[in-house]
């Protein structure tokens, strides 16, 4: 049961237990000290603190110790009913726009967003003098004054649940609407509400406290820690204590009400973001800087990457080693969960604790990677391309200045220089009316000119090395065509060479001159990009390649398949990771792990027919 | 997928000012109704069992409750057009006149205190952030939200009486109460600031991590730009604009808050004139406090959106 | 199974028009393929056909009668993300059980079950998991079954391959050619994928900015396309054409 969880952490036990203590005063507060509580003692009015009264007494001499913990009872139960007449009335504005249909239900959405506007304290004020000043009207004001927040939450997540598919796919099954808000929409939103409910309450307590206090909620001869406080603060010269511990009291127990509600959202995962990632920061070791190789622009030898996580460290990247020419383009192919995008933010330096990146040697664009003070220099030489171009533009920047930023940063150039060089670079991506384009933001782009803006970016310096990851995934075939010939065009002007990360085989094969395929973090096959299709020796690559059709693939057979799932990061098996989907595995495959040797990583390669 | 550029900043002004008015509908006919909505008779109500009948009737005649409740609309608009608020029940001043005098107190006490917690809300949001970024600093953060949570949960006024006992009652740095030279500000300033500035720097610590987890912020750094730059240039204006949105409705409550805050200190503003009114029914009084407060509520919504969109051109936009 | 017909389909939201004018016939014991680029209204023309997307103009019929667009609906759809397709708090058999057209008893319900399961290739034992269990692939094989779990004499497909990973989507479209094949499913298949359509259709339609730019056998439409946007998308197919150098 995830709801038990709670009380494994610190908050949710401190949040529970401070609960049931409040939850148990409630309950037998006035029965166990009612008669003390008001019991009136003429020789000890307005005391001090003392032995027989802990904190002191009152103006008719009755204890107030006494009277805080079974004033516990009303201020709880006030509290309670009033965020229960909000929830009720906010899930059924909240459901409106589901149940009425669209036109009443915008109606309704748009009345509780004018409502919502207004502070609950003004809300409440205006229904304390329609329902009246007292209890009873208070707690009325407070619930009927809490429910359009409550609505508007409701409908928040009403909505996003409403777009999910399974709820089109109830409707087209013929399930009627009050069945898929019962069935599907309530259970669905049910947790985040509970927790929302449960910090509500604690905010109600405060609030009744404060109408109390004000005069407007309980009124004598019942008392809350609200009016409580109203009486204890004529005397606060004197007396201090009177007015401050029911103030502690609402406290503690608007506390409780909200750690719980904390500690349930961190369980239910609504609440920040992960914190749960340990740091596995470990001092690195020195590696002597290795002389750079001449004419090699990427070289990558033993690059591990880590990820921590609650089921132990994944390791995502177990090993990669691999090297690129000047104005060589290279391929990088898996599925997802391969490893290939980290291997390219990782050489990219990009990876940020406490994901840990580790190589024996890391050399990108003549700058040793694990040395210190080269990332800066990396500004210039080069250029890299992400998948989602909608997100990878910062959306408060005009785009030219984004753009000029590099120049601007790292060549020392003016503001007017730099937009210059921004304008000139765009029109060599290939984007019309580039003065004018450089003025937009990022959301005045289409998915296609931003990658087009991404590659005119990195041509702000002088890349010897483009670093693509994925960079036409997220684009119309049409537009991907362009892209692909746009950095195609790019490395002929500049010489650059190419990182292209890809779980596109044809794509791979389009632009490059060579191929890594990496299967569950390691390179498992190198090869020349024209001999992928049809001169492939691992089992993996080939069933990669003949799973996907193409313009060619023959009508009348079934499609290749590969039995299994992909290797799980957190439990790579032991020998070669393939093995429990490959055909050809024998125990041997299972047990020792196979090196890539001449461009292939398989004990089998020699017996797979070519 | 074109987006007409020209045209966007009017119709987002002419669909602002049309939010803007409705609001401001709802918010006058919702006073006017208000004293209809209570049950019973509300002069009766007011003025007591004991009041005479045709006293009663004669204060009725006054208020206008005798005529058909579309005259009574029809007047009360045209009254309120012309910046008459009606006369106070208990004191037989013009409502708007009292208005007057105790709003400047009420605005001064709002605005310090918004301004107070935005100058520390969101450089600790932002250090903390930093911090406590991807499970860094773990003791850090569980002291800054255990702090957090705590002084949230603790409600103005409290904090108010709280302030009062120790630099006040014990200390005696600041005064009791009253308002009376700078130093009176500095308790009910402080009083109604802490909360909401827990409150903000928590959002904005929350916004700046998202942010800092976003492409773009990724593609700042690719940019190989000193890691302040990439906070500051970069994050910072995205964390902000999306903590102004919440940091709109923190302000609002702060103006509400003053309630609560006035009357700990007896500050002589609107919030402790309307809780007198509510006590003693004085609707015409209540009725002009109420729309006051909301009016100030809506233009300060306003306000935030406007901010919003000029900082984040996008939110112009959207909505649709 | 019945045929599925489009006739003058329009759609609009606002002055923006999304479908002009959409004719097509998804005949009986067809799979008709239906290509084109995002925001060409692949998805709308299927949204359309189970009333999850308001009509401006035109009919859609099946069998010569309007498609109800309350109710069970005769016409099924499977959409393209597997990770929001299925409740996650309904087991998969809570999910099949739903979309059966009579309510049955408890043996004859499991019954139905363990059959629909085993169409897709399923184990029987995975009636009783909740989708967190499940791979992309296999929720995707479960959407399949729930289609059919309703009866429906169409299916629509709408990209139900393209969030999967390469490996698994091959298993899915085999599937599809069996249910065919089988069951002799009418069906309108939509995919960005004109390799995939081309493995799976009978027919294909090319919709380009909300109207039906080409419509024939799949042999003819991809092997001799007549209209210059089929031609077009046809050479933008990552290895067809040599990729050339902007100038």
């Amino acid at each position: 049961m995830r709801a038990a969880r709670v009380l494994l952490r610190p908050v949710g036990f401190a949040g529970f237990g401070l609960l049931t203590l409040v939850l148990l005063a409630a309950a037998f507060g006035p029965v166990l000290w009612g008669g003390r509580a008001a019991a009136v003692d003429t020789g000890n009015l307005l005391a001090g603190p003392s032995a027989e009264h802990w904190i002191g007494t009152d103006n008719l001499g009755r204890d107030l110790f006494a009277r805080v913990l079974v004033a516990a009872r009303l201020s709880i139960v006030l509290a309670v009913a009033a965020t229960a007449i909000s929830l009720v009335l906010g899930i059924l504005l909240g459901a409106a726009p589901m149940l009425l249909g669209r036109r009443l239900g915008r109606l309704v959405t748009s009345a509780v967003n004018v409502l919502v506007a207004f502070p609950g304290l003004l809300l409440v004020l205006f229904f304390a003098v329609v329902f009246g000043v007292g209890a009873r009207g208070a707690a009325l004001a407070v619930g009927v004054a809490g429910a359009p927040a409550f609505a508007r939450l409701c409908h928040t997540l009403m909505a996003a649940v409403s777009e999910r598919d399974y709820i089109a796919v109830a409707r087209i099954a013929g399930v009627s609407r009050i069945r898929v808000l019962l069935r599907h929409v309530l259970p669905n939103v049910a947790e985040p509400l509970i927790v929302n409910a449960t910090m509500a309450a604690g905010g109600v307590l405060l609030t009744f406290a404060g109408l109390s206090f004000l005069g407007l909620g309980v009124q004598s001869p019942s008392y809350d820690w609200g009016k409580l406080m109203q009486d204890g603060l004529n005397g606060i010269y004197v007396h201090p204590l009177a007015a401050l511990a029911p103030g502690i009291a609402v406290v503690l127990a608007g506390l409780a009400f909200n750690l719980t509600g904390e500690a349930f959202a961190a369980v239910f995962g609504l609440g920040d973001l992960p914190g749960g990632a340990r740091s596995l920061e470990e001092p690195r070791e020195p590696v002597a800087a290795t002389p750079a190789v001449p004419g090699t622009v990427l070289s990558v030898e033993g690059l591990r990457v880590t990820i921590p996580g609650p089921a132990g460290p994944i390791r995502a990247v177990r090993g990669v080693t691999f090297a690129l020419s000047d104005g060589e383009a290279v391929g990088v192919v898996g599925e997802s969960g391969s490893g290939k995008s980290l291997t390219a933010l990782a050489v990219a330096g990009l990876i940020e604790p406490p994901v840990r990146v580790e190589a024996d040697h890391l050399l990108v664009a003549g700058e040793d990677l694990m040395a210190a003070g080269a990332h800066r220099r990396l500004g210039t030489s080069l250029a890299i391309v992400f998948q989602d171009p909608m997100t990878s533009f910062n959306p408060a920047h005009r785009v030219g200045p984004q753009l000029a930023e590099v120049s601007r940063f790292h060549q020392r150039m003016g503001r007017k220089a730099a937009l210059a060089r921004a304008v000139d670079r765009l029109r060599a991506v290939r984007i019309r009316e580039p003065e004018r384009r450089a003025r937009q933001y990022p959301f005045e782009f289409s998915g296609g000119m931003r990658q087009r803006a991404m590659i005119g970016m990195g041509l702000m310096g002088d890349p010897r090395l483009i670093i693509a990851d994925e960079p036409t995934t997220a684009l119309d075939v049409t537009v991907q065509r362009q892209v692909l010939e746009l950095l195609a065009e790019v490395r002929r002007d500049t010489g650059a060479a190419l990182l292209l990360i890809s779980h596109d085989v044809s794509v791979v094969t389009d632009v490059c001159d060579r191929v890594l395929v990496m299967y569950a973090g390691r390179v498992v096959e190198e090869l020349p990009a024209k001999d992928l299709r049809t001169l492939a020796r691992h089992p993996y690559t080939r069933a990669l390649v003949a799973a996907v059709p193409d313009m060619d693939t023959d009508l009348s057979r079934p499609l290749a398949v590969i039995p299994g799932l992909p290797a799980d990061p957190v439990h790579v098996p032991a020998g070669c990771a393939f093995a429990p989907r490959c055909p050809l595995a024998d125990d041997h495959c299972r047990a020792v792990a196979p090196a890539l040797v001449a461009g292939v990583a398989c004990h089998k390669s020699t017996e797979v027919p070519v | 997928m074109k987006i007409p550029t020209s045209g966007r900043w009017p119709r987002f002004a002419l669909r602002r000012a049309a939010r803007l008015l409705v609001s401001l509908w709802v918010l006058v006919t919702a006073a006017f109704l208000m004293i209809h909505l209570v049950p019973g008779d509300p002069v009766r109500a007011a003025l007591g069992p004991t009041a005479p009948a045709d006293l009663v009737l004669a204060r009725k005649q006054e208020l206008g409750l005798l005529e058909p409740l579309w005259r009574q609309y029809v007047t009360f608009l045209r009254h309120l057009l012309n910046g008459e608020l009606g006369v106070s029940i208990s004191s037989r001043l013009p409502v708007g006149e009292t208005i007057a005098q105790r709003l400047p107190a009420t605005a001064q006490l709002a605005v310090a205190a918004f301004l107070l917690a935005v100058a520390v809300a969101v450089p600790v949001g932002v250090v903390m952030a930093m911090l406590t970024r991807r499970g860094r600093g773990r003791r850090t953060e569980l002291a800054f939200t255990g702090t957090n949570v705590v002084v949230g949960a603790i409600p103005d006024f409290l904090l108010g009486v709280g302030l009062v006992y120790l630099l006040a009652v014990q200390t005696h740095l600041f005064p009791v109460a009253g308002r009376d030279g700078l130093d009176s500000y500095v308790l009910p300033v402080l009083a109604l600031a802490i909360g909401p500035a827990a409150v903000l720097s928590r959002i904005v610590r929350v916004e700046m991590l998202a942010v800092l987890e976003t492409d773009y912020v990724r593609t700042a750094r690719a940019k190989r730009l000193t890691s302040l730059r990439v906070h500051l240039v970069h994050a910072l204006p995205n964390a902000v604009t999306a903590s102004l949105t919440l940091g709109g409705l923190l302000l609002s409550s702060l103006v509400a808050g003053t309630v609560l805050v006035e009357n700990v200190f007896a500050w002589p503003g609107l919030g402790s004139s309307i809780v007198s009114s509510i006590v003693a029914k004085d609707y015409p009084m209540v009725q002009g406090t109420v729309l006051v407060y909301g009016a100030g509520v809506l233009l300060v919504n306003t306000l935030v959106d406007v901010v919003l969109a000029l900082l984040d051109p996008r939110s112009a936009i959207g909505e649709s | 199974m019945s045929t599925l017909s489009f006739h003058d389909v329009r759609v609009r939201y606002g002055s923006h028009t999304v479908l002009d004018d959409v004719s097509l016939e998804v005949a009986d014991g067809q799979t008709v393929g239906l290509v084109g680029e995002s925001g060409c209204g692949k998805s709308t023309l299927a949204r359309a056909a189970v009333g999850l997307a308001p009509l401006t103009g035109g009919q859609i019929l099946l069998d010569g009668r309007p498609v109800p667009n309350r109710g069970r609906r005769p016409v099924q759809m499977v959409f393209q993300d597997p990770y929001s397709s299925l409740d996650p708090r309904m087991t998969v058999g809570e999910s099949l059980a739903e979309a059966m057209p009579e309510r049955l008893g408890r043996t004859a319900r499991q019954a139905e079950i363990t059959r629909l399961l085993a169409l897709v290739h399923l184990d029987a034992a995975r009636a009783a998991d909740l989708p967190v269990r499940l791979s992309g692939g296999q929720r995707q094989r479960v959407a399949l079954a729930r289609a059919l779990a309703a009866r429906p004499q169409v299916i629509l497909a709408d990209e139900i391959t393209s969030a999967l990973d390469v490996s698994v989507q091959g298993a899915v479209l085999n599937l599809i050619r069996d249910m065919r094949r089988d069951l002799g499913l009418s069906m309108l298949f939509i995919s960005h994928n004109l390799a995939v359509v081309r493995y799976v259709a009978d027919h294909v339609a090319v919709l380009h900015n909300g109207q039906i730019v080409e419509f024939g056998p799949t042999a003819q439409v991809l092997g001799a396309p007549r209209h210059d946007y089929t031609r077009h998308l046809l050479a933008a197919i990552p290895g067809a054409v040599p990729l050339k150098e902007q100038t």
